[in-house]
């Protein structure tokens, strides 16, 4: 019985938008299956070395639960993604939810491929000092042939 | 149920009770049995699904107290 293979995209940095590629593919690794990750446009904050940086805003996210609504005059205000960040780490936390940085870990452990799009690291003029080392970098074209081969291709 | 080895995922959110139990097995020989703890609702199909799709079989499963527990035999 040969295994799945599993493709995704990861196309988004934000807090939230982090969890979803990094929690599929270390489930589907953990099932024996062969995943990539193919990170392009702001998908690529999430192979920095530090995962601390990554943020989420409270402004313009209306489906985002708050725990009191907060009026968008407001949201704007200086401090306010700081602080949105900070709750949402601190309930992850409380809920036994992982970090970003242990689920990217457990991803590399389980050996998950990360392929970085090599034409949005030079379009955001990215060092590749600043990303982690197990990291390959290549176009569409390289990513194609394994989405092509995958049983499971998701955009993200 | 007698069982060789086991861990204790209470307090921690999918996926890590999956990918903690695949850790587990992997330096457990065939055949032997490994009871896992979550705490997790999802956890209950999650090592239905787990068991099914790498072959290990999930001898039995129940809760106690709050908790549930699993015991699952290494293909």
């Amino acid at each position: 019985m040969a295994s799945k293979k599993m493709a995704l995209i990861a196309t988004k940095g934000t807090l939230d938008m982090a969890y979803p590629p990094f929690i599929l593919a270390s489930t589907a690794a953990s099932l024996g299956w062969d995943v990539q990750i193919f990170f392009t446009f702001y998908g690529l904050q999430l192979l920095r070395k530090s995962l601390d940086g990554v943020q989420i805003s409270p402004l313009a996210n209306p489906a985002m639960p708050m725990p009191v609504p907060i009026p968008v005059m407001v949201q704007m205000l200086p401090g306010m993604e700081a602080m949105a960040t900070m709750m949402m780490k601190k309930k992850m936390k409380s809920k036994g939810v992982a970090s970003l940085q242990e689920l990217r870990d457990v991803c590399l452990e389980l050996e998950v491929k990360f392929v970085a799009c090599q034409m949005t690291v030079d379009l955001f003029e990215f060092e590749t000092s600043e990303f982690i080392k197990d990291v390959e970098y290549g176009g569409a074209a390289t990513f194609m042939k394994f989405a092509g081969e995958s049983d499971v291709c998701l955009f993200i | 149920m007698d069982f060789n080895k086991e861990f204790d995922a209470s307090g921690l959110a999918c996926p890590m009770p999956i990918v903690k139990t695949k850790k587990a097995l992997a330096d457990m020989a065939s055949g032997q049995i490994l009871r896992v703890v979550a705490t997790d609702p999802g956890s209950v199909c999650d090592m239905a699904a787990f068991a099914e799709q790498t072959g290990n079989a999930l001898l039995e499963q129940s809760s106690e107290n709050s908790k549930f527990v699993f015991y699952l035999k290494k293909a």
